[in-house]
């Protein structure tokens, strides 16, 4: 990273900020090739001042804010010169002079000088403790200042002095904020929005003291105090300033640029010399000098496509970059072409920023409608807002129309829907009814926002980006999403959203840490590896293997799975293992109490069953019986003991209803009785659950058989549908009729009914395999992808093997756990220890439970509770 | 394996080391070991307290039998090697000391024996505290009003029946 005296480049970007960085990545991203040397003035390459308040807060070392490691520039060959600003600048002869005598000669220059700290013309300014805040040096003095319990004075009640008390609040000092505005964030909030702040300050020891003018600062040896225009005095032992920024134009206004309140730049980012460019805070288009991180990589694109140009073009030439269209936000008038040559043009940014201030909750987009300072004009015409305000919850949402057009809008304490509202500005939207839309953006989810919505606003990436980059790469974590996209690698704060994307994309479910043994961080690909390369056969010679299951106990259920399943159900059955509904084979109740229902494979019994049925329900004096909504007859409230004994009256087989396992097989009558029916579903049904009964998964499995494409056995939501059709079947995978409802999707269509059985059976199979503990066909659909799944299961060899394995498995699994009462599988597998001659009842629900338990059997009987 | 300090009442040959002495110093017979299969719970009921008794890889371990959170059958739970996870919402129990893992409540906690292949249980003096709900006072550590809470701290136990 050394330079010679005098070096020659292609693009030479001044300013090692974000904005430096910005280009040079935007640039890399469209040309390999042209020579780029960035000149960074202070003594480190580029770090993430946004991120700067982090530093405050818990003294992390500014190298973890580094943008990019030492590497990045040698491999994205970026030149770089560090510590040594430039301190002339000739455009014409394209020469930047170094403070260190040496010159880099330019095609082009960049300006990425950004800004410096306002600071106020006070008496007292100059004195030791007053410091502004914009350096990890800054943050090192803060920090050591409050540490030291020393009181610090802010002076400004806007972000970033919000930010500055926060830092020191949170390192246990006391923080005065010194506003001179009769409410913080006054450019962003109104003055509901500001004053949800105050408790949240008040929380943290902030002391705020609004509308005070800063006289002096008091001394003399060093800051000792802030007196204010009333005569008022404040002791402090640090003053903060942060009342703003001023964009820094001393080079370009020292090279001949039109500079304003920043250096003035066209739509092509290009200055008043057309091989000087600028970038970021320190360049004014169109009247704005942008404060805030989201425009600076906008412009940067847009610059970067001009320095494209430019080289094309070749020395010397004079490039017509035309200009963009209206500003986003206003609404473009049709048939005005823009003259870009398919370029991006930049037309200026909407305001927009979503931040934590203090702990809430803050967007703050467009314009807000907020009251002017005084003095200041009002905006032009009368602005429609819509606003929620509660007080109590500390949540305030507004959405500003203009002229039937959103504007802007304010969101503190609940944010919800803000990319929705972010777009509608961006766009323009027409809002004929103000308060529909605030109640729609509360509904709304990053599922429903347009593709073209963007979603981070630091690198300009779009939701269908996002979602493109997860289908197409198949990534499972937000952090491969940020790594490939680039989107949250800004500022952070669209993090959230790209993961609730992430989780829309793969149907509710993200990899992150999905642990079989959260406590040992154990993954089932982890656990299934150890298990097949030692042979393991029981969960206990897995956990003694490795550790997992030992610490909570509560993924052994998963663990047993896990040996059962890669055992083809060959495995050393342990029953400590399992949950305490596969120990007795019942469904446990909010009681303790056991649920009890009996095999009726595809939801068809006899009269001869329902009369035992009833004979057993009577002689127990069951509490309730009842049709479940997988067609079976359930007896609730059998006591543990009584399980064996109820069982044997049945004289029935279990009906696995309590296990992660096979379910139901739904049907409807079919062709049997049906005037519609194509298809014999009681018959389809009945064999299906037949051959697949007794079989764990890894999480249950409930299914259907329909005779018609009336659905009437609601096929369509179920883990696996057939639904017989003209001519044949079809078999479809991943719905689910519980908590988030979904709609199956086809695997195929298949012409015999047999066919259509197998190829259930194979994906069954293929799920057991490759399912994650407690993870539903729908999820597992989404995750593993419908064209995969089809892949395997309908290649015939493939397909094959998994029913091959099916047969292993199923010959190996116990048809009827219920034949455990002639032969238990544990100790007191039923029953109690010895203990009082006469026990005490089950314990008391009256005073447990708020329930009242349903008793059809006995209406009569008195409610003891009443 | 190491013995963990909490059951070294369990371990420690400071109790009556007859079955006669133990009577005397109050235990109850409730089974024989092999009566509760290794790293599993079953109840018993001594002096009208229902009691979750444990096989553990150190050794018995006794707490309350019903969880403080919705009165759920702890010794029904699934065990590991000093912890249980109560079957309805998955509250975790130590069972060195009866504190609830992230509640900042707690069951009681029983003297148990092992003599000559049986298991003794003595009540412990201490009730359980239901510390989310400490002013009930009515020694069962159940907990009515905060049944309903959010409680899934293990795995997602659905165990709806269809």
């Amino acid at each position: 990273m050394s330079h010679p005296a005098t070096s020659t480049t292609d693009v030479l970007v001044v300013g090692g900020g974000i904005a430096g960085q910005s280009v040079c990545e935007a640039l890399r991203d469209r040309d390999a090739d042209l020579r780029v040397t960035m000149a960074c003035e202070e003594p480190r390459l580029p770090f993430d001042r946004v991120s700067l308040s982090h530093l405050l807060v818990d003294g992390k070392d500014p190298e973890e804010l580094r943008l990019r490691p030492d590497g990045w520039y040698d491999d994205h060959a970026v030149e770089t010169v560090v510590g040594d600003p430039i301190v002339d600048l000739d455009p014409d002869a394209g020469v930047a002079t170094l403070a260190s005598g040496g010159a880099i000669a330019f095609a082009h220059a960049v300006l990425c000088t950004g800004s410096t700290p306002l600071l106020p013309r006070l008496p007292g300014v100059e004195l030791p403790g007053v410091i502004p805040f914009r350096g990890p040096e800054d943050c090192r003095t803060i920090r050591r200042a409050a540490a030291a319990g020393t009181d610090v004075a802010v002076i400004g009640g806007g972000l970033l002095g919000l930010e500055a008390a926060y830092g020191v609040a949170s390192q246990g000092a006391r923080a005065t904020v010194v506003h001179l505005s009769d409410r913080l964030m006054e450019r962003q909030l109104d003055d509901p929005a500001a004053e949800l702040l105050e408790p949240a300050l008040r929380g943290l020891g902030v002391t705020v003291l609004l509308e005070r003018q800063t006289r002096l600062i008091l001394g003399p040896d060093r800051a000792r105090g802030l007196r204010f225009a009333d005569g008022e005095q404040l002791d402090c032992g640090l003053v903060v300033v942060a009342i703003g920024i001023r964009a820094r134009t001393d080079l370009a206004a020292s090279a001949g640029l039109e500079c304003g309140r920043g250096i003035v730049v066209d739509d092509a980012m290009v200055t008043s010399h057309p091989r000087i460019l600028a970038v970021g805070e320190c360049a004014e288009h169109r009247g704005t000098v942008y404060g805030i991180v989201a425009p600076i990589h906008e412009q940067a694109r847009v610059a970067a496509e001009t320095l494209v140009v430019l080289d094309a073009a070749g020395p010397g030439m004079e490039v017509d970059h035309g200009s963009a269209g209206p500003a986003p936000g206003v609404p473009a008038e049709p048939d005005v072409g823009e003259i870009t040559g398919g370029r991006t043009l930049y037309s200026g940014s909407i305001l927009s920023a979503k931040l934590k201030v203090m702990g809430v909750d803050v967007v703050s987009i467009g314009d807000g409608d907020v009251p002017p300072p005084p003095g200041a004009p009002a905006a032009d015409g009368a602005a429609t807002s819509a606003a929620v305000h509660d007080r109590a919850a500390g949540v305030y949402r507004k959405v500003v129309v203009r002229d039937g057009r959103l504007a802007g809008a304010i969101l503190v304490g609940d944010v919800r829907g803000h990319e929705l509202l972010l777009d509608g500005v961006n766009n323009a939207i027409e809002v004929p009814d103000p308060l529909g839309l605030l109640a729609d953006a509360s509904q709304a989810s990053p599922a429903d926002l347009p593709d073209g919505a963007q979603v981070c606003n630091c690198n300009g990436v779009c939701k269908g980006e996002i979602v493109a980059a997860i289908e197409e790469h198949d990534l499972g974590t937000t952090q491969e999403v940020v790594a490939r996209t680039r989107a949250g690698a800004g500022c952070g704060s669209c993090k959230p959203t790209v993961t609730e994307i992430l989780k829309v994309v793969r149907g509710g479910r993200v990899d992150e840490a999905t642990y079989l043994c959260p406590c040992r961080k154990q993954t089932r690909e982890d656990l299934a590896a150890v298990t097949r390369e030692q042979s393991l056969e029981s969960v206990s010679e897995l956990s003694a293997a490795c550790g997992a299951g030992r610490d909570c106990g509560a993924c052994k259920p998963g663990l047993a799975y896990l040996v059962s399943e890669v055992n083809d159900n060959r495995h050393r059955e342990e029953r400590h293992a399992r949950f305490i509904n596969d120990r007795v084979h019942g469904n446990i109740q909010n009681d303790g109490t056991f649920s009890v229902v009996p095999r009726m494979r595809g939801g068809v019994t006899t009269p001869s069953e329902l009369r035992r049925i009833a004979d057993v329900a009577e002689r127990f004096d069951v509490p309730c019986v009842k049709v479940t909504g997988g067609q079976r007859i359930d007896l609730l409230g059998i006591q543990k003991e009584d399980l064996p004994a109820v069982w044997e009256a049945l004289d029935m087989p279990s009906g696995h209803a309590y296990a992660k396992s096979v379910r139901t097989v739904k049907t409807c009558v079919g062709e049997q009785f049906c005037r519609f029916g194509l298809g014999d579903s009681m018959a389809a049904g009945i064999e299906l659950e037949e051959m697949i009964e007794g079989l764990y998964t890894p999480h249950k499995v409930k299914l259907a058989v329909s005779g018609c494409p009336r659905n009437c056995a609601e096929s369509l939501i179920k883990d696996i549908g057939l639904v017989a059709i003209e001519g044949g079947w079809e078999v479809s995978i991943g719905g689910a009729g519980a908590g988030t409802v979904r709609q199956t999707r086809l695997l195929a269509r298949v012409d015999t009914k047999d066919e259509a059985l197998a190829l259930a059976i194979v994906f069954l199979q293929y799920y057991r395999e490759h399912g994650e503990y407690l993870e539903r066909t729908a999820p597992f659909v989404d995750r593993i992808g419908l064209d995969v799944i089809r892949e395997h299961v309908l290649d015939p060899e493939r397909a094959a093997a998994l029913m091959e394995r099916f047969r292993i498995a199923k010959a190996a699994c116990d048809p009827d756990p219920w034949r455990e009462r002639y032969a238990p599988a544990t100790a007191n597998q039923f029953s109690d220890l010895d203990g009082d001659a006469t026990p005490i009842g089950p314990p008391d629900r009256a005073a447990t439970l708020p329930l009242t338990r349903v008793r059809p059997t006995t209406p009569e009987a008195p409610d003891a509770r009443a | 394996m190491p013995v963990p300090e909490s059951f070294a009442p369990v371990m420690t040959d400071d109790r009556p080391a007859t079955p006669s002495a133990l009577v005397a110093a109050g235990y109850v017979a409730v089974g024989a070991v092999d009566d509760v299969p290794m790293l599993e719970g079953r109840r018993t009921t001594v002096r009208g307290r229902r009691i979750a008794v444990f096989r553990l890889p150190a050794g018995f371990a006794a707490i309350d039998a019903d969880c403080p959170h919705a009165g759920g059958p702890l010794h029904d739970g699934l065990v590991a090697d000093d912890c249980v996870t109560c079957p309805l919402h998955g509250w975790r129990i130590d069972l060195t000391d009866g504190t609830v893992v992230g509640e900042g409540a707690r069951v009681g906690v029983h003297d148990v024996v092992e003599r000559d292949g049986r298991i003794y249980v003595r009540p412990g003096a201490g009730d359980g505290i239901a510390g989310a709900c400490a002013g009930h006072g009515d020694g069962t550590g159940a907990c009515g009003p905060h049944a309903d809470r959010p409680g899934a701290r293990g795995p997602s136990l659905d165990g709806a029946a269809t």
